[in-house]
């Protein structure tokens, strides 16, 4: 019987144009049983649910197609028309730069100026903004200093449209991918209905930041891949290649975008495997055949992204080619590309002297010039002697003056050069204090001495000596600049000047910790190079040996990235959320506004939307696990229901495993995190709850005899729909801007929605 | 049952003398000398406080692990009859004579010996032959590694022990088909047990724990399918199974702290960190200062409020006759009025007075009102009679909340506004009326609805950095830090304020009996443990978790005060090569197979096939469970995290090259020959090395620098030399 029923059973999947009849699989094999005939002959047809189990039998296979694909076209329409008119509704209020706009916004402009700067995430997503911008005609001017700022004049709608386009796109996404997946229109409807009534994705959509374009990113990636998986049967085909390739395309630019977009790359990662491991599991198919599906995959999901994203970065050095403000974060060699720079085509005396004026820069990437100020350390700190740090930024309190032991004065004629093992004193110019270490701890990394600046006008005492030491150089060596890495061994105590990377706390104006490590091994915290090097007494000779090459730089600004990225660190004392807040929906972000007379918009979202979802998360658990139970009990199931937990398993597998990929990992992040990080799983959360509650709906009728159950499912459907378009029309001012009094304030429009007390509106 | 008393009385034993022999080596290579050195070993240093502690029975809070570890030295040392009054300070220092030190390293010793017949018996669950047992058993036997951390008061022996012993019985109970006899049963509750024990020692017996779930939950999978069991047995078994794995663990994880908490009574140096309530169920300290304080709070109430956080520190509300800066560093303008802060150190100005708004005596009617939830008061500064004041002026170091003061009139029209409501937030749980320690109350400014906080940062010179406290608008609705809890509490008597002042110095009296449920220190204490932030302390033998797997680091645990000789922490180098070679082999063997059976082709009958899976999940999984999670963790480690993971690592030796002998080279005489001779040359080494390493291990006999020198195997070993 399975085997002469294999062409209608399967016509559901027949749809997606399949080739041949596949391996029938275990679960297949169940009788085909004809209550579920009737029941579906039923359903058909009816109203937006487009039951895909309608037709039975291979003449209706091509009516089937007909009837589903008109109805899904117009739905598709419907799902389009409301999302771009929810997202670009209001695009321009409220006029003044909201939240991360002064970053985002910022280095858009930094694009249109071709002025250098450092961000923890890649560029593509910030270049793509300076693009619209530059497309809509903003000049790049607006210096977007802090949230609150009026634009004025500056056209500043073509970039929040543009990130409104790209969130737009979002719950047509997921309509199709719940569609391909689950194969029911009401399933794909439920799924972009919650999305384009959340509020919370209305906001974040709305404005100059990277989510709307990463989330662009993420779901194409998704969906090419879903599409990609229904063209298993037609192997090497154009769609084939067509949907491959969008894919790898699609990752490179989640990834471009945010380093989140590793989380579908490992989606898409594990769902190839799994692919490939059911080829290699097909016996009909050579081995030959295997391993070109490999290499196919290879070349679309690894090569392709790699050089994509590897040519982003390649556009965003040769485009940002002046100097700007991320010089500091990189190393000296790094910084002579850029124009502007002083390292750029540099010239100063290539050797270090006795009465040199240098900045010294720490080897260790993103390390910071050793750094002095009008500062004393706090009391309980150490001696209260004046502070020494490492600072990213050049500034002139980065100067200090090579000494000799004693004298102060610059002898005449020709200085003569420091060598290793010379002993000389580093006096800060600004200040006049010598380098200084003692034996009292260092004030973060308790097991190293503390280094201040001690003494005036370079009297000082014994501890003010330093011995230098070239690395790999023997006795006697000059010291070069740019190029020697040099260690500062300090006298008196025998230890060595350290950059431990530990950011100070608010005395230290959070610049980087230095101190005197007793640990004598070489790493690149203990060693440091002379950059700045000016000496008048000194003939300036070109360096351009510096150039690094494409992989170094690429190199490198991973490194600063990765950086700066876990160096976000919380604050002490400031409140800050946690993973579990999310799902909850317990606080949300202000993006504009504090006080009632402000026009507020605040980051939430809709909370019928996220508590549905949150409940579909467990319902889906649980149907999955009644569901395989039964089958691995052996309980003789219907065909549809067996259809059913086809769908759960699979379809809803896939979108599970990609909300747990997009939330988990955040467990054990120890950067700081928000609440906006949520968006990409709440995607996945939304897509599977259509899928979960559609399939809840459908099996009404282990409850309820047919026309019931029919009831039941439409009942169920409209009060969803009615309850998602209810709570939007409560909580859109969150989006569309509130004013007035705060929501915890009598008078306040808001007054009765405020159903949590964490809500801040 | 006549037949079984039937003569004559025959005991049968069956011994299996391999495995009487490993033991006994095991006994003996744990523990002979065990009490030398004489002196304090590495982390001994660490355990040993505690374990004194214990003795003195004062209660403390260790973030390192749970308990049991802790209770189990603890028991070794009250079998030696030592009596806690040692001060463990320094690695190095002698035992005076009046400590038995044999008896504080018995038990990790014993646990460490029992693990090499345990690797034996586990070989042999694993269903692989004697011969394997015997090589996993002589592989753990002979490292040096697990030697020392066993001979010491250190606790990974017996976390080893009780993660090998879960296995060990679990697979016991899964091969005594049928499941439900009473010995099978016995086996699970006994697998339930130490995965209890394990979990209780250490946090990362978790991980050993949640690999033991997945294999017994892959294993009910199957069961479940089984479909000539009945609906009714299936379920049966199903219950019994997590009643034995999941319930009876969790059951006596709490039931560690149970006892921990039960033993632990008196007051001591952390009872700091925990809440009032919690110190007041210890005798001693708080409960001793508290003891006899009146329960409720009333009007003309002498109080100190104590903020609920104890980030940074735990502190009191407090005041002092000095003003706030007319300007601050940065220019912006203050009160001047009197400063309020919060100081973690008891003191007499850390007094308060509550007061009725409507009246203006200070003492406690007879009988006394109480204040309760939604009531107004006023609070005077006890010294000073300055009223709790707050307006809408910045704070000095949170610009965006109001800053908080002791009200001076500087007829500036700026008018007192010094009324505060009382909200008890855990009102639910307690009562409406205001109680001392146990009500935890916000002081909500009526004039702003600001609530009274605690900002956390220290105030600068001026305020003699001490804490900075505001009042901040309700935004932040859950935060602990607006939360503030009466400590001290007597009813004010005096009138004059003369008389008041020797009153707030005179301590405080009268008793009441208050008591704290089990279940609220349990998850308090477990909250604090899993929350108190450790400073993060680079260490000198310190490393990241890659260096393990090639041993680039070791520890130096002690060295005697005079001579070269020296204990260190370093493993057999041949025998961690094995490991790591048979790891990689295992993987590999494991993807080929995996590869040509999915094309249909089976190297290996079925059987064998599952077998080869159930050492992967055991061994592979225990090395990957023990291992991966330290590469997320921010935590100092050091090699001696690596050890529970070896040891799976030389489980699964032995039993892959029985696997490769007797399924992959059946038919190929000559690589047999050679894979046995190489197995015999390989063991040679093993225990040559081992021999080699001894004087490290043992701390005897001390070796010359000389020869210290050739025992550097490795450039990155740190090895002492004594300078003569």
């Amino acid at each position: 019987m399975a085997k002469a029923e294999c062409t209608p059973k399967w016509n559901t999947l027949a749809l997606r144009n399949r080739k041949t009849c596949p391996t029938p699989e275990k679960s297949f094999q169940t009788t085909f049983t004809p209550v579920s005939k009737d029941k579906n002959s039923q359903t058909a047809g009816h109203l937006a649910g487009g039951d895909t189990q309608s037709s039975n039998g291979p003449s209706g296979q091509f009516l089937a197609r007909e009837s589903i694909e008109s109805p899904s076209k117009v739905l598709l329409m419907l799902v389009a028309g409301l999302s771009f008119s929810t997202r670009l509704y209001m695009i321009t209020e409220p006029p003044h730069v909201c939240w991360d706009e002064t970053h985002f916004g910022k280095m858009g402009s930094y694009y249109i100026n071709r002025t250098f700067f450092f961000d923890v995430h890649p560029p593509l997503g910030k270049m793509l903004i300076g693009l619209a911008g530059y497309m809509s005609g903003y000049d790049g001017t607006f210096p977007f200093i802090k949230p609150g700022d009026k634009y004025e004049n500056q056209n500043y709608w073509g970039m929040r449209g543009f990130c409104a386009t790209l969130g737009s796109f979002l719950p047509i996404f997921a309509y199709l991918i719940v569609l391909e997946l689950s194969n029911s229109c009401t399933a794909a409807i439920i799924a972009a209905t919650l999305l384009i009534f959340d509020t919370g994705c209305i906001t974040i959509s709305q404005y100059i930041l990277l989510d709307p374009i990463l989330m662009f990113f993420i779901m194409a990636a998704v969906l090419s891949m879903v599409k990609f998986n229904q063209q298993r049967y037609r192997s090497f085909s154009a769609s084939w290649w067509l949907w491959l390739v969008l894919t790898g395309i699609n990752l490179a630019g989640a990834l471009g975008v945010k380093f989140v977009g590793l989380f579908v790359i490992i989606l898409v990662g594990l769902n190839t495997i799994w692919d490939l491991w059911r080829l290699l599991g097909d016996m009909s198919l050579s081995l030959v055949d295997i391993a070109k599906h490999f290499l196919a995959r290879a070349f679309a999901l690894i090569l392709l992204p790699v050089i994509l994203y590897v040519t982003i970065f390649a556009v965003h050095f040769v485009v940002l080619n002046k100097s700007g403000p991320g010089d500091g974060f990189f190393s000296s060699a790094f910084q002579s590309r850029l124009i502007g720079n002083n390292l750029h085509n540099a010239s100063m005396p290539e050797y270090l002297a006795f009465g040199s004026t240098v900045t010294i820069k720490n080897l260790r990437i993103a390390g910071g010039y050793l750094h002095s100020h009008w500062h004393l350390y706090p009391e309980g700190v150490g001696a209260r002697q004046q502070q020494v740090t490492a600072y990213l930024h050049k500034d002139y309190n980065n100067l200090w003056v090579v000494h000799r032991q004693q004298d102060n004065n610059s002898q005449s004629g020709n200085p003569d050069l420091v060598r290793h093992g010379d002993i000389v004193r580093l006096e800060h110019k600004e200040t006049t204090r010598n380098l200084h270490s003692h034996l009292h701890e260092a004030p973060l990394t308790k097991k190293h001495f503390q280094v201040t600046g001690y003494g005036i006008n370079g009297t000082g005492d014994a501890n003010d000596l330093w011995q230098v030491e070239v690395c790999g150089g023997r006795k006697g060596d000059p010291v070069k600049v740019l190029r020697s890495k040099v260690r500062f061994l300090h006298r008196a105590t025998g230890c060595v000047l350290y950059s431990s990377g530990k950011t100070l706390p608010k005395w230290g104006w959070e610049q980087i910790e230095v101190t005197c490590s007793p640990y004598l091994k070489e790493t690149p915290s203990s060693q440091w190079n002379i950059e700045d090097h000016i000496n008048p007494k000194l003939p300036n000779i070109s360096l351009s040996v510096l150039k690094p090459n494409f992989l170094e730089i690429l190199l490198e600004s991973h490194i600063v990235m990765f950086r700066g990225n876990s160096g976000l660190k919380p604050k002490d004392n400031e409140m800050n959320s946690k993973p579990w807040h999310w799902p909850i929906n317990y606080q949300g972000l202000r993006f504009s506004g504090v006080n009632a007379t402000e026009y507020r918009v605040y980051l939430l979202g809709n909370p019928v939307v996220w508590w549905i979802n949150l409940a579909s998360l467990g319902l889906y658990l649980t149907m999955v696990a009644v569901a395989s139970i039964a089958t691995q009990r052996g309980f003789s199931l219907g065909q549809q229901r067996i259809e059913h937990s086809l769908v759960l398993v699979r379809g809803g597998g896939l979108l599970m495993l990609g909300w747990l990929l997009h939330y988990a990992p955040f467990f054990t992040m120890g950067r700081i995190l928000y609440f906006h990080h949520y968006f990409p799983a709440m995607l996945f959360s939304s897509m599977l709850t259509g899928l979960t509650l559609d399939i809840l709906f459908r099996s009404a009728d282990l409850l309820l005899h047919p026309p019931y159950s029919y009831w039941f499912q439409r009942a169920g459907q409209l009060l969803l729909l009615f309850s998602i378009l209810y709570s939007f029309y409560l909580f859109h001012p969150l989006s569309y801007g509130m004013t007035g009094p705060l929501a915890h304030e009598p008078g306040s429009a808001m007054a009765d929605l405020k159903w949590m007390d964490s809500w801040e509106f | 049952m006549l037949e079984m008393l039937q003569l004559p009385l025959v005991v049968t034993a069956q011994v299996d003398l391999l495995l009487v022999l490993v033991s006994l080596l095991a006994f003996w290579t744990r523990l002979s000398h065990l009490n030398y050195p004489n002196a304090v070993v590495f982390d001994e240093v660490y355990y040993g406080q505690f374990v004194s502690l214990y003795m003195k029975r004062v209660f403390f809070i260790d973030d390192s692990g749970p308990p049991l570890g802790h209770m189990i030295l603890a028991s070794g040392a009250y079998l030696g009859g030592f009596d806690g009054n040692f001060v463990w300070n320094r690695i190095g220092a002698e035992y005076p004579s009046t400590v038995n030190v044999w008896s504080l390293r018995l038990l990790p010793a014993l646990c460490g010996a029992l693990c090499v017949p345990l690797v034996y018996l586990l070989t042999l669950e694993l269903k692989f032959s004697h011969l394997s047992a015997l090589g996993a058993a002589v592989l753990l036997l002979l490292e040096n590694s697990l030697i020392v951390q066993s001979r010491f008061m250190l606790l990974e022996s017996v976390l080893i022990f009780f993660v090998l012993l879960a296995f060990f019985s679990y697979l016991r109970f899964h091969n005594s088909t049928p499941h439900r006899t009473l010995q099978g049963t016995c086996w699970l509750i006994l697998s339930g047990v130490s995965c209890g024990a394990a979990v209780g020692v250490k946090y990362m017996g978790l991980f050993s724990y949640l690999l033991l779930l997945v294999v017994a939950s892959l294993h009910t999978w199957k069961l479940i399918g089984d479909k000539t069991i009945s609906h009714v047995i299936s379920c049966h078994l199903y219950v019994h199974r997590v009643l034995c794995l999941v319930v009876v663990p969790v059951l006596l994880y709490v039931f560690w702290f149970y006892v921990h908490l039960s033993f632990l009574n008196r007051s001591g140096p952390h009872d700091q960190l925990m809440s009032s309530a919690f110190q007041a169920s210890l005798q001693g300290g708080l409960s001793r200062i508290t003891r006899g304080q009146p329960l409720e709070v009333a009007y003309g109430s002498q109080v100190t409020l104590r903020s609920s956080v104890s980030q940074p520190i735990p502190c009191w509300l407090h005041s002092h006759k000095v003003n706030y800066p007319i300007r601050y560093d940065n220019g912006r303008g203050s009160s001047h009025q009197q400063q309020v802060t919060c100081y973690p150190f008891k003191d007499v100005n850390n007094w308060w007075i509550i007061k009725d708004p409507g009246r203006q005596q200070l003492v406690v009617d007879t009988p006394p009102r109480p204040v309760r939830h939604g009531d107004v008061i006023q609070l005077v500064h006890g010294m000073t009679s300055r009223f709790l004041n707050s307006h809408d002026v910045a704070a000095p170091m949170s610009p965006h909340t109001q800053e908080v003061s002791g009200y001076i009139d500087f007829n500036v029209s700026m008018p007192a506004q010094n009324l505060w409501r009382v909200d008890i937030s855990n009102r639910e749980a307690e009562s409406e009326v205001w109680k001392t320690i146990l009500s935890e109350v916000r002081l909500i400014h009526v004039n702003t609805s600001a609530v009274l906080k605690l900002s956390g940062v220290s105030l600068p010179d001026w305020g003699f950095r001490q804490l900075e406290v505001v009042a901040d608008k309700l935004f932040k609705a859950h935060s602990s830090s607006l939360e503030w809890t009466v400590e001290e509490h007597r009813y004010g008597t005096s009138q004059e304020q003369k008389e008041r002042e020797a009153e707030l110095h005179s301590p405080t009296h009268i008793d009441v009996d208050r008591k704290i449920s089990f279940w609220a220190k349990f998850v308090e204490l477990q909250w604090k443990m899993l929350t108190v932030k450790q400073e993060e302390s680079e260490h000198k033998y310190s490393s990241s978790p890659l260096e393990w797997i090639t041993m680039e680091t070791n520890i130096a645990y002690w060295l005697h005060s005079s001579t070269n000789a020296q204990i260190h922490l370093i493993g057999n180098p041949v025998s961690w090569g094995v490991a790591n070679l048979s790891l990689l082999a295992y993987q590999l063997l494991a993807v080929v197979y995996l590869l040509r059976r999915r094309r249909g082709l089976k190297d290996v009958p079925d059987g064998v096939w599952d077998q080869f899976v159930c050492l992967g999940c055991v061994c592979v999984g225990g090395w990957l469970v023990n291992f991966v999670p330290f590469l997320l963790m921010d935590k100092t480690l050091f090699l001696y995290h690596y050890l529970p993971a070896l040891c799976y690592l030389y489980l699964l030796s032995p039993a892959l090259l029985e696997h490769a002998h007797t399924h992959l080279l059946r038919y190929a005489h000559q690589p047999l020959r050679a894979l046995c001779v190489g197995a015999l040359a390989v063991l040679l080494s093993i225990f040559l090395t081992y021999r080699t390493f001894c004087p490290l291990t043992y701390g005897s006999p001390e070796l010359s620098a000389h020869q210290l020198q050739g025992l550097k195997w490795r450039d990155t070993w740190d090895i002492l030399y004594r300078r003569r």
